[in-house]
């Protein structure tokens, strides 16, 4: 199976392993990941006003050039960008008046293009039992917690594949690998994101907050598949620390495929 | 309401999209708000203000960097008013004026360590500047 | 040429403020058949009725139309004023310029408009109505109540107090409801279960009340003084004629793991077992999911140690056809789902609760005998936090829950905080609310002394994260009146659930064509004036299956549906529908597809010697039964030849409406 895929700016250069090992897993699992030839950075945040246009023109551009249907994303923020993108493209017909006339497309994107997230990927086109069965190292014993972030599943309207407040999506994919998916109350907040270059505490208060309670729960180590949220919980870490991983990183290692990279 | 105020507060709605009228003052939003303490007008007081027209103070307040843009509000809000919306409204509103750039290309090299994301810088020129 | 009069009402300035009633009656002055027409200022007045009268008599009017509001208000009103001066009730037609026009016009001018038009529409129609004689049916002296809690104990008790015979089914083992769950009730803080259990024994007892317990209503058919209903009474592998209640087969039963229902699923009750001591019928039943003898034919234990001999597992459903004539729906409500609001963690945790399971923890019958107990660890909770509106007053876009007030969680949330604080001093509690609402006798008195003698915290704001640490639940909310954002380190939680309609609702609600709204709740026949019948005839409401509603004006509601279905049980005999449908026999080809769609089943079909011009022959042909006929209309649009007919709505007078509309 081929899929286009959108790796993003941050996983070609200091979330490498993010995507490296994503693309290793999947090759394992028999999925190629087709990065789009021509991708523009999505911008990284999701202009949550009607009247910005220009900044979500990437976004539509890379739904245009996906192939089959569908678009693979890895980065929990191209994820939420191009998603809610497509949300609006779909919900909102000023921006898709406004975005076609200044694109001026040969053919006007229709709208069809579904976004998906490499874990939906695994969850709907392979399957968590499946997944389990490739498993050649299965990680047991191993106490993981997801932290989910804010973008990857809010707003539920526009994200629309988990359930925002309560979602499995992280949780299955641990136990598929064969550890125990420790939950924990901060694993769907915020961890202090971009405000990290206006007031670097807040970040350090939500990090201690969220490392705080995912220990409190016996977790031991963490995964994501936001660079930014790695980047807080290990550098803003002042309290607590543990070791956090992108989600793929667990994957390759599961998969047999990590020393590969 | 005075001209200027009238003219900002219809931009504020237009752009955002969001009707504070909606609002039933429950005072969700600012009871899920992870960043509540660091603003001086909390995601509640966006809404009322907004309503209220007092847009102009919004706009000189830190509040609007402050903002973690993490739609608990949004996601939260029972009554579907998403407080968020107008935080970026009004936050935008301010960097679109002319020599408002909060940050800008200089400011931020002495601010980040060699190991932060990409996404990370994309974030801030989004949200500081135009 | 008839003779047609035209009465303009203006009601009050409901109509005229937006409609010239003036220029109505002057512009339908000249229509063909009109010899008289005016206005008058509430033609359903006592003056305004005696002068349509007088003007019948003084006219030799042969039909009228009356300009006014929905005929669903007043339509049988100007009937009757019809009537007594002599003149077919069917000749009455009425032109809506109130609901249908002025109301919804701000433009006086589009709206006179349209009233005219409306006017001539109705007056086209006229002249093609035929007189029309009301027939009877008799009625069927019994009345069926859904549902078995407070609401349709009461009403099958009042009902049954007048002398007429009541069946109460219930979906549960026992009869109860909701109201047996709860401790203690507001205002007046009495036992819930000591002012609940003397009325279900008394149902029990009554010579014209029968129970048909563990079952559910499937099919209804027929219509007001005449349903048929067939009752689906589930096999409790129990003979409710031997079982004595003694409990014997609950202490003996070594499967013991089924969710305890009455308790929230707070504890686990035996395979076989009885909801709870009081439970009406005091009679087991066996959970056929937890059951060992039924799942895997082992054990047996049960039928060894019951003395009576009650216990039979090969017992099957068993279905009752019965008629009524009345039915009254007592469905009740359910606690909404609290897992999908889950920043409230309720389904991690333990120890956040919802009201409903709080009720059990603080019962002396409960799990923990009245001791409020932590579920986790069974632990005295110090600081209790209750959040208000939980799942109430959403927006419906959200998600997030109901759009309505669900009205007896503020009073109920004092009741719980009063009533710990006053046994249990010791203990911090702490209410997150929107708003206080407290309208009813004694109700804000009541949440008052909850503030000022008890010392309950009232906090205005939401709660907008619970997350547990260390076995504290950390409760982040808003305090918007000190404008700060609190964290409370609580040691239990509970959540003030929206109240929604049992899920059984819809399905009764289709089964009976008697219409819902959005939210599932029974719409009444008129908001404010029949508030406790459905719009279908013979159908009546009773308790929270109709809205969010406290006990006492359950019981009110309940009792004045029992008054209803007593005031339509003493009559012997309706006056039915003439606006049935009949089938032109010439035209009638026999293919049967009125048959299929009538909803009543009031066509059979007959072979018949039919006679016309060129024609005699027997033919297959369709006949209506008009005591059986409510006038849907559904055959008429159905019959591909255009042989059936509704009388008082035929395809002729819908077009002369139409025409005078359009032409």
């Amino acid at each position: 199976m081929t899929y286009s895929y959108y790796p993003g700016c941050t996983l070609k250069d200091r979330a490498k392993e993010l995507d490296l090992y994503a693309r290793a897993s999947a090759k394992a699992l028999g999925i190629e990941l087709k990065e789009l030839p021509q991708w523009q950075c999505c911008g990284a945040v999701y202009p949550a006003v009607k009247d910005e246009i220009a900044s979500r023109l990437s976004s539509v551009r890379a739904l245009m050039d996906a192939e089959e249907g569908k678009l693979v994303t890895m980065c929990s923020a191209c994820h939420h960008v191009i998603k809610r993108t497509n949300y609006d493209w779909n919900n909102d017909e000023n921006f898709r008046t406004k975005a076609t006339n200044y694109m001026k497309p040969e053919v006007p994107y229709d709208g069809s293009t579904q976004v998906i997230h490499f874990l939906e990927l695994i969850r709907d086109e392979i399957g968590f039992d499946e997944l389990a069965k490739r498993v050649v190292n299965p990680l047991t014993g191993r106490k993981i917690g997801a932290f989910y972030g804010c973008m990857f599943l809010r707003p539920g309207k526009a994200l629309a594949f988990d359930d925002p407040e309560n979602p499995t999506i992280i949780e299955n994919f641990i136990r598929a690998l064969g550890a125990e998916a420790v939950t924990y109350p901060y694993r769907n907040e915020c961890c202090g994101a971009y405000v990290v270059l206006e007031d670097k505490q807040v970040a350090v208060n939500q990090v201690d907050r969220a490392l705080h309670s995912a220990k409190a729960a016996g977790v031991e180590e963490l995964i994501t598949a936001c660079p930014l949220c790695r980047y807080n919980l290990i550098e803003n870490a002042v309290k607590e620390t543990m070791p956090v991983h992108y989600f793929t990183e667990l994957l390759a290692e599961a998969l047999g495929v990590k020393e590969v990279q | 309401m005075e001209n200027n105020a009238k003219f900002l507060t219809e931009t504020a709605l237009r752009i955002s999209g969001v009707n504070p009228r909606k609002c039933m003052k429950c005072g969700k939003c600012s009871a899920t708000c992870p960043n509540y303490d660091k603003m001086e007008y909390h995601p509640h007081q966006f809404v009322t203000m907004v309503d209220r027209g007092q847009i102009e103070k919004l706009m000189e307040s830190d509040s609007i960097y402050m903002c973690l843009s993490c739609m608990a509000c949004v996601q939260r809000c029972p009554r579907g008013v998403e407080p968020g919306k107008l935080v970026e409204a009004v936050r935008l509103m301010k960097i679109r004026q002319q020599g408002m750039d909060h940050k800008g290309p200089r400011d931020i090299p002495p601010m980040v360590d060699e190991k932060v994301p990409q996404q990370l810088l994309m974030a801030a020129m989004r949200k500081y500047r135009k | 040429m008839q003779k047609i009069g035209v009465f303009v009402c203006w009601c009050g300035s409901n109509i005229a403020a937006t409609v010239d009633v003036k220029a109505v009656a002057e512009a339908v002055k000249n229509e063909p058949g009109v010899v008289v027409s005016t206005e008058y200022q509430y033609m359903c007045s006592a003056a305004g009725q005696k002068m349509i009268q007088e003007a019948i008599k003084e006219h030799h009017l042969d039909g009228i139309v009356v300009c006014s509001c929905s005929p669903r208000m007043h339509e049988a009103t100007f009937r009757k004023t019809a009537e007594a001066a002599g003149l077919n009730p069917y000749m009455v037609e009425i032109a809506n310029i109130r609901e249908q026009c002025s109301w919804i016009h701000k433009d006086m001018a589009e709206g006179t408009e349209k009233a005219i038009i409306l006017a001539r529409s109705a007056i086209a129609k006229l002249r093609n109505n035929m007189p029309l004689q009301a027939g009877t049916s008799a009625v069927k002296k019994r009345c069926l109540v859904i549902g078995g809690g407070i609401a349709g104990i009461q009403t099958a008790l009042d009902v049954a107090d007048a002398g007429f015979e009541v069946d109460i089914v219930e979906k549960r083992p026992t009869i109860g409801g909701r109201m047996a769950q709860l401790d203690k009730t507001f205002p007046t803080l009495d036992c819930s279960a000591c002012i609940l259990t003397p009325k279900m024994v008394e149902a029990s007892q009554s010579e014209k009340i029968n129970i048909i317990s563990y079952a559910e209503v499937e099919k209804v058919n027929g219509f007001v003084g005449n349903f048929t209903a067939t009752i689906r009474k589930k096999a409790r592998y129990v003979d409710e004629l031997k079982c004595t209640g003694c409990g014997l087969c609950m202490a003996k039963c070594p499967a013991k793991k089924g969710k305890n229902e009455f308790n929230m699923e707070l504890d686990n009750r035996p395979a076989i077992y009885i909801p709870f001591a009081q439970a009406i019928p005091n009679v087991a039943v066996i959970d056929p999911e937890q059951c060992n003898k039924l799942k895997n034919d082992k054990c047996g234990l049960c039928e060894r140690v019951c003395t009576a001999g009650a216990i039979n597992y090969k017992q099957q459903d068993e279905l009752i056809e019965r008629e009524y004539g009345a039915i009254v729906v007592a469905t009740g409500f359910q606690p909404i789902d609290a897992n999908p609001l889950n920043e409230l963690g309720y389904a991690e945790n333990a120890d956040v609760v919802t009201s409903l399971e709080l009720e059990r923890l603080m019962n002396a019958a409960g799990p923990s005998k009245g001791t409020l107990v932590r579920p986790s660890d069974g632990k005295h909770p110090h600081t209790i936090v209750f959040v208000q509106c939980v799942g109430s007053r959403c927006d419906e876009n959200t998600k997030r829950g109901k759009p309505y007030c669900s009205k007896i969680c503020c009073m109920y949330t004092a009741k719980h905080a009063m009533l710990i604080r006053e046994k249990y001093p010791d203990t911090d509690v702490h209410v997150f609310y929107i708003d206080v609402r407290t309208p009813g006798k004694n109700f804000d008195e009541f949440y008052r002394r909850a503030v000022e003698q008890y010392g309950v915290d009232y906090i205005k704001g939401q709660v907008g994260k619970v997350a547990n640490e260390n076995g504290k639940l950390m409760v982040q909310g808003s305090d918007l009146i000190n404008g700060e954002q609190i964290t409370i380190a609580a040691d239990l939680v509970v959540l003030a659930t929206a109240i929604e309609p049992d899920p059984t609702a819809r399905s009764i609600g289709t089964m009976l064509t008697s219409s819902m709204d959005t939210n599932d709740f029974f719409t009444e026949a008129h908001p404010k004036l029949r508030p406790v019948e459905s719009p279908t005839a013979g159908i009546f409401l009773s308790g929270v299956c109709q809205g969010p509603k406290d006990i006492p004006e359950t019981v009110a509601q309940a009792g004045a549906a029992a008054s209803k279905v007593i005031g339509l049980l003493a009559k012997d005999h309706l006056v039915t529908n003439p606006c049935v449908a009949g089938s032109n026999e010439l035209l009638c080809n026999g293919c049967s597809q009125c048959e299929k769609v009538c909803p009543y089943g009031a066509i059979t079909y007959i072979e018949k010697e039919v006679r016309g011009p060129g024609v005699r022959e027997v033919r297959r042909i369709a006949q209506v039964n008009p005591a059986v006929c409510q006038g849907c209309g559904a055959c008429t649009v159905t019959c591909p030849s255009g042989a059936m007919d509704l009388k008082g709505f035929s395809n002729q007078q819908i077009m002369a409406e139409v025409d005078a509309i359009c032409l």
